[in-house]
């Protein structure tokens, strides 16, 4: 299992043809209480970069812009009842959705943990 | 006391700080009193009417007879009375104070508007009516649309969108349309980070993918981004100005040369008109559709005032798509166009009649009483407020772009950095000192976004009042008396409120409990 990170500050953590996606700890941070999470549907194809779930907080509106391309082969449901595990656990049990990746190569255009962390730190 | 949704309300639970610890058996303070749900004041065994008794009828319901109680709430008149004035003394309004709403423009509504609105021959007409006795506020409509297209510098102008969005859709269509007419399929709208969230959410619905231009470090559409975005899929730019950062977008001739001649098309977000009205003419920009905030620029009423209206000037390549209905000049007198006949190409009809005929009275009363000057004076007037807004607290609020700004002027949250107060804090630190506080978090392209607004309604003295109250704020925090803010407001009806919890489990509905 290997875990990738966007600049829009995503995380994807892929186990073979499938990868699990979220927020990263420091987007999460900056989005405050998050307050709804809509997530795509199973079964929807979508190709990197397209808007593919949207996070409310009482700070604001957020697209979330899947990192990969792909089929999306499961949501986490958890997060319509209670979308404030995405503060709580935001690389764990706060994931998004999972997707079937359609050009693993695109991973290779994601940064890994060091050079996020310095990404990040380079926003201060 | 909570009441049944556990929702505080009384003011002794609601703000547990109270001044000199006194309480009261009431939960009012002072003659600030406690306001209970309508159904928590009545009951079903109390009535403020009259009515006779039934006689004796049979029903015809058959078995759909209602056997359990409607369980409406009963209340004598002057409970009634009570409880609505109750409630609207709690509320904030333009006529109470200032109320530097950043972007939302809300500046004083002249009496003279609703005079002239409530004439009998304007406020008891009837869309329906025939035309022949209507033509009084057809002219009416005529010479509005005659200023509005004359101060934008415009040739044409659809009067129907009743808001912004409203309007923003109306233009979008049209250039839809004039896509259309010249068989294109042009697939993106281009719209800076900073702009109001309506933008992107108007295109979306039109069909369009969104593309957003960064700003750069001055605040502005950084232009060889935008430049480098164009293409033959570009429909149009959607760009505000002045922009939401309150500074004008000097190259707006370049960003719209340079559209026109990648074949799209250059719409403007007018809601920051009233910084420019009677100086600068939209028209001669370059703009080829622009909607007009009636309830901003000409000072109609909003935020729960009363609606908004947001007609649309259209450039000549745009003018034959506007919809219908509009008012021409026929031999007879003022006709109404209402249908697309013929080789007509107007895109069709947005609402079912002619738009807030009321907020058209009103922005035409503000129009005439002011003048050509006295609307340059509105532009000026609201623009200098800003900026001495801006030089007063620039030495100790952080100041996100240089200025001189328009209208509004943007602050940010780096001169709370390290004092434990956020801008959410600091906004609710501002309700205590009797202030609305500024627009905050928006735009979304600066940290903790205070944007202020004190508009051309203001006079020096009160604008020297709210500035007063925001440098005691800031040096209260910069001295590290955070309290005074994380608990904030301490003063108000209600206290801090979880507004995470409300929207997280939003209660929206009373429900009787036993």
């Amino acid at each position: 299992m290997t875990t990738y990170y966007s600049e829009e500050h995503e995380w994807i953590s892929t186990e073979g043809e499938t990868g699990t996606i979220g927020i990263t700890e420091y987007a999460q941070n900056a989005l405050g209480d998050i307050v709804f999470v809509e997530v795509p549907e199973v079964g929807n194809n979508y190709d990197k970069g397209d808007e593919i779930a949207v996070v409310e907080s009482v700070k604001a509106a957020s697209e979330i812009y899947t990192p990969v391309g792909g089929e999306v082969v499961a949501i986490n449901e958890n997060l319509e009842s209670d979308p404030a595990l995405v503060n709580a656990h935001p690389e764990t049990d706060g994931w998004f959705y999972k997707i079937s990746l359609s050009d693993k190569d695109e991973l290779d255009e994601l940064m890994d943990a060091a050079a996020y962390k310095a990404y990040i730190d380079g926003l201060e | 006391m909570m009441n049944k949704q556990g929702r505080p309300t009384d003011i002794n639970t609601a703000a547990n700080l109270s001044p000199g610890g006194v309480t009261t058996h009431t939960g009012n303070r002072g003659l600030e009193q406690d306001e209970l749900l309508i159904y928590e004041i009545g009951d079903t065994q109390r009535t403020g009417v009259d009515l006779e008794d039934l006689p004796v009828f049979e029903s015809r319901l058959g078995g759909i007879t209602r056997d359990n109680e409607i369980g409406l709430a009963g209340l004598s008149e002057p409970e009634v009375m009570r409880h609505y004035t109750r409630l609207s003394r709690k509320n904030y309004a333009i006529d109470m104070g200032l109320y530097p709403l950043g972007s939302c423009t809300m500046k004083h509504n002249p009496r003279i508007n609703e005079k002239v609105a409530r004439l009998p021959g304007l406020a008891d007409i009837h869309p329906l009516q025939p035309i022949s006795t209507v033509q009084g506020a057809l002219d009416l409509m005529d010479r509005l649309a005659h200023w509005l297209k004359t101060l934008t510098g415009m040739p044409a102008v659809a009067m129907s969108p009743k808001a912004g969005a409203h309007g923003e859709l109306c233009g979008l269509m049209a250039i839809r349309s004039a896509l259309d007419k010249r068989g294109e399929n042009r697939t993106i709208v281009l719209a800076p980070e900073s702009a109001h969230g309506t933008n992107p959410a108007t295109a979306a619905l039109c069909g369009y993918k969104v593309k957003s231009i960064p700003a750069n470090k001055a605040g502005r559409v950084d232009l060889p981004a935008l430049k480098a975005a164009l293409g033959p899929d570009v429909a149009a730019i959607m760009l505000t100005n002045p922009n939401t950062c309150g500074l004008f977008e000097r190259d707006i001739i370049e960003i719209a040369d340079a559209v026109h001649a990648a074949g799209g098309y250059f719409y403007c977000d007018g809601a920051n008109f009233n910084a420019i009205v009677g100086k600068v003419r939209p028209g001669d920009l370059g703009v080829d559709a622009m909607h007009i905030n009636l309830h901003k620029t000409f000072s109609t009423p909003h935020g729960g005032g009363g609606p908004g209206a947001g007609p649309v000037v259209l450039s000549e390549a745009l003018a034959p798509f506007a919809p219908v209905p509009y008012v021409i000049h026929g031999k007879d007198g003022f006709e109404m166009v209402e249908h697309v006949t013929g080789g007509a190409e107007s895109f069709g009809r947005m609402t079912a009649f002619h738009g807030q005929m009321g907020m058209n009275i009103r922005a035409l009363a503000f129009m005439m009483s002011h003048g050509s000057d006295g609307l340059a004076r509105v532009a000026e007037d609201s623009v200098l407020n800003a900026n001495y807004v801006m030089a007063s607290l620039q030495d100790i609020m952080t100041l996100s772009f240089e200025g001189p700004c328009m209208h509004e002027c943007l602050f940010d949250d780096r001169f709370l950095e390290g004092t434990g107060v956020t801008t959410l804090d600091f906004a609710k630190a501002m309700i205590d000192e009797g202030y609305h506080p500024m627009t905050m978090y928006f735009p979304l392209v600066v940290n903790g976004a205070m944007l202020i607004e004190p508009t051309e309604s203001e006079s020096k003295q009160s604008v020297d009042q709210f500035i007063g109250a925001l440098r005691h704020l800031v040096t209260q925090a910069k001295l590290g008396n955070s309290a005074l803010f994380t608990g904030a407001p301490y003063l108000a009806p209600l206290k801090r409120l979880d507004e995470t919890l409300a929207a997280r489990n939003p209660v929206l509905r009373w429900r009787k409990t036993d």
